[in-house]
């Protein structure tokens, strides 16, 4: 087997894998780096984020807002220490990425312009159009080339990771083109490899979405955090799930019913302004503004279309220019799968599973629990979402925490050796084997894409926007049953060049694993907070049993473990989580108790 | 559903090295509906006919640039191009003209992405600039100068659509002369020299014969074909200012 020795690896090269990249080179050039991944860095989902990168930018926002928006927006389920560290390095991570030559939006005088966002008080949201992850993605791919240290892995699919003395100290790896595997030595071991959105059936991920480092992780023994928190976002794409950026919203866009009406107005977010205030309407945060649209479909308010019910995202009032300079790919993606023109036509949406908002335990330094093993990005669990993440939030998340995973690793490689060569690639044959037995064997019965089909479908009857212990328990028990089915595949193909079925089966695994690390997540948390909601006698936010993470833990074969853990509070109490007149009503009381201990 | 379920049949260009010498056309009938994307048809063979077919997909809205192939003998993005354009009758799919083909609808990538790195496609800053004095003013204006050069995919379809490409794969392509010029029209660059090597090399602008068909497919409006006839225009003035002002001149 083909053993590379690297200093520092990095699986997952999108926003997040490039940045720590980048931060390790620059930390110390004399690293070697290995950037890992399954696809060319530009492909990466990264790629697909649309609305923009938040950062604290205006004379009459702060940081305190930024914090308050974003711990709120979680249902005080943030790491509010990581959070503050977040808020006040986000504006100069973003500014990093415009020397570098990212080409953010600007406002006449040749500032970067600022759009406004869900849940977010001030406008500060840091766009390149509608294509802020492809600018932000391509600009660090571009960059990166610059740094003779890293050394890049395209196309090699990650397998195993390599854990020796108690420490991460590589990872196996598949070279997709040829089928062969490549031990890859590291003293420090960076997850990036986003998110799980593919566990559920309608989604707005690409097919790579699948949660190989959750998985990976998760099966040496670091716990998944949170992971019950799955986003929903409330404008995608009937059929295929794809996005339309809130962005949509950011610049004025309606949601409208059946009858035209905003309905957002019913469900605690009004008044209806013609021009949405920030943190109103349909300026709310993703979680609620779902949640409105399953109780709209419940009153037979939705519309009925080809691929279910759905609503209308109402952009006409905008006007063509507006449209083609702050929305063009909206527009192209409206026009070229829908035959909607925007300009003249409103667009019908309807929620799709966007985002993780759990992941691979981190502590703000971004480290597990394991020795030499570090996540950042979608994967990971930083701390910063809570259970519902705010829009452009997790854009600025991949590189001010990309930055801090890149020094980190940096600098515990430089301060440890490699235990025992040998020990890796034996346990390197072993994975090998492993992997290779997916594929290898025969006279299974079970077709790939039916389990993965019905798990997704599952997935989304026990885990959708509101959840009952009865369909949580059934999906428990599918995952269950296909968990066992998996090992009876029938795979057509034995070959070893670009034997892309195989890596299906082998991601379809991370899949049904992360799937259960949600499910069962779900199923013990007996409350409801953010986007995490129950009808089954646990509707309200229980902050005395469940101000707490979940954390789930692999046992093998039988289901994860999940343990509670406490949530890192520093100044703000857990309060009133709400949006529109209602939420500024709020806002205002908590100042009036909080000013005499103040004065 | 949708609407009523069609067949359509699909050919697609195998090409497996283990086990063919040749490439052979396999086909597929493939149900369909108004809104299935010729990468969805390919997923349902991959799916349900015949799990060995290999193809590169990933985001599904013509960002990633991963699936690009000749359908009907064009290069498109599978993803934003319909079955029902193509019903009734027969449907072709093959890699991508002019790269080397590894299997079946998949391409070597590893050359373009080569020479897209031999380019030197970041910020050489004209003016160096710290953090703390924030972000290089750039108007909307100048900004537009660059932009629409800044939106290539690397989907690759220039290239398959480019007849210099196809008889001299070692041709810089329009692809990279547009990224090449992204970072040359951006006022906050200064690296422009650095970048008219590559261009003035016998594989640079003057293999292109103008033919323009890489604007044609190009999904992103990027226009390659503008970018390297400007580049053509640079070269000629770059050729004669060398005899003028020797580049090292100064030193």
């Amino acid at each position: 087997m083909e053993v590379y020795k690297a200093d520092v690896a990095i699986v997952g090269a999108g926003g997040a894998g490039l940045r720590a990249a980048i931060a390790v080179a620059e930390t110390d050039p004399t690293l070697k780096i290995a950037l890992v991944s399954k696809v060319y860095p530009m492909r990466s989902h990264t790629v697909a984020a649309e609305g923009g990168a938040a950062a604290v930018t205006r004379s009459d926002d702060s940081l305190d807002y930024h914090f308050d928006d974003t711990v709120h927006g979680g249902d005080w389920l943030c790491e509010q220490d990581v959070v503050e560290y977040f808020v006040a390095h986000a504006h100069e991570e973003l500014v990093q990425m415009e020397h570098w030559g990212c080409p953010w939006s600007r406002t006449q005088d040749g500032h970067a312009n600022v759009r406004a966002f869900g849940g977010m008080k001030i406008e500060r949201t840091w766009f390149a159009a509608d294509k802020t992850g492809f600018h932000m993605l391509h600009t660090l791919f571009q960059t990166s080339i610059k740094y003779p240290s890293i050394k890049r892995f395209d196309e090699y699919f990650c397998s195993d990771l390599m854990v020796e003395d108690g420490r991460c100290q590589g990872v196996l790896a598949i070279q997709i083109a040829t089928g062969e595997f490549t031990l890859i030595q590291a003293k420090a071991v960076i997850i990036a490899t986003g998110g799980a959105g593919r566990v559920f059936r309608e989604n707005t991920n690409g097919g790579i979405v699948t949660g190989d480092g959750m998985a990976l992780a998760y099966r040496h023994g670091v716990p998944l955090r949170d992971m019950e928190f799955m986003q929903y976002h409330p404008t995608c794409m009937p059929g295929t799930g794809l996005l339309f950026t809130e962005a949509c919203r950011g610049e004025g866009g309606f949601l409208l019913n059946k009858d035209g009406y905003r309905y957002l107005q019913d469900y605690g977010l009004g008044p209806p302004d013609p021009s949405p205030r920030n943190k109103a309407m349909e300026l709310g945060p993703r979680d609620r503004l779902s949640q409105a649209f399953w109780h709209e479909k419940k009153r037979g308010r939705t519309i009925e279309g080809p691929h279910g019910a759905v609503v209308n995202l109402d952009l006409r009032h905008l006007g063509a220019a507006k449209l083609h300079e702050r929305l063009p790919l909206i527009c192209e993606l409206a026009e070229e799968f829908l035959g909607v023109d925007p300009v003249h036509t409103p667009i019908p949406v309807l929620p799709a599973v966007h985002y993780t908002m759990g992941g691979i335990l981190a502590d703000g330094k971004t480290a597990s629990p394991l020795l030499g093993l570090y996540s950042v990005g979608e994967c990971s669990s930083v701390g910063i979402h809570g259970a519902n993440r705010l829009g452009s939030n997790s854009l600025t998340e991949l590189i001010v925490f990309g930055k801090v995973a890149g020094v980190e690793a940096a600098n515990f490689a430089k301060s440890v050796a490699i235990s025992n060569p040998a020990a890796l690639e034996k346990q390197a044959e072993a994975a090998r084997s492993r992997a290779l037995g997916v594929v290898t064997k025969s006279g299974g019965t079970e077709r790939l894409a039916v389990l993965r089909t019905e798990m997704a479908q599952s997935m989304e009857d026990g885990c959708g926007i509101y959840r009952l212990q009865a369909d949580m328990q059934a999906t428990c028990d599918q995952l269950r049953e296909l968990r066992e089915r998996y090992k009876n595949l029938k795979i057509d193909d034995h070959s070893k060049v670009y034997n892309t079925e195989w890596l299906l089966a082998i991601e379809l695994g991370y899949l049904l694993e992360v799937g259960e690390a949600i499910v069962y997540s779900a199923l013990n948390r007996k409350e409801s907070r953010g986007s995490h909601q129950r009808l089954d006698g646990f509707e309200q936010r229980d902050d005395v049993n469940f101000l707490k993470h979940s954390l789930a833990y692999y046992t093998g074969e039988s289901a994860p473990r999940i343990e509670l853990q406490d949530v890192k509070i520093t100044r703000s109490k857990p309060g009133t989580r709400a949006y529109g007149a209602a939420g500024e009503k709020a806002a205002a009381e908590e100042r009036e108790r909080e000013e005499p201990r103040n004065g | 559903m949708a609407d009523a379920e069609k067949i359509m049949e699909i050919e697609v260009l195998r090409y497996r090295p283990e086990q063919e010498q040749e490439p052979v056309l396999q086909t597929y009938k493939v149900p369909f509906t108004d809104d299935t994307s010729v990468l969805q048809g390919l997923q349902y063979i991959k799916d349900y006919l015949d799990g060995t077919l290999s193809f590169r997909w990933s985001c599904r809205m013509a960002i990633c640039g991963s699936c690009g192939m000749m359908i009907d003998g064009k290069p498109k993005l599978s993803c934003k191009t319909f079955l029902r354009d193509y019903y009734p009758g027969k449907l072709r799919v093959e890699a991508l003209a002019h790269f080397p083909v590894e299997r079946d609808l998949m391409v070597t990538i590893k050359d373009y992405v080569k020479r897209l790195e031999g380019i030197k496609p970041y910020l050489i800053p004209k003016q160096a600039r710290t953090l703390d004095e924030g972000e290089y003013l750039q108007t909307p204006q100048q900004r537009d100068r660059y932009m629409q050069f800044s939106a290539c995919i690397n989907c690759m379809l220039c290239y398959a659509a480019c007849p210099q490409y196809g008889v001299n794969p070692k041709f810089i392509g329009s692809g990279h002369m547009a990224l090449l010029h992204r970072y040359n029209a951006d006022s906050r660059d200064g690296g422009s020299d650095e970048r008219m090597g590559p261009v003035n090399e016998e594989d640079g602008v003057w293999g292109c014969t103008a033919i323009g068909y890489c604007s044609v497919v190009c999904p992103k409006q990027v226009d390659p074909a503008h970018a390297i006839n400007m580049y053509k225009a640079k070269s000629s003035l770059n050729y004669f200012t060398r005899f003028v002002a020797p580049k090292d001149a100064d030193k």
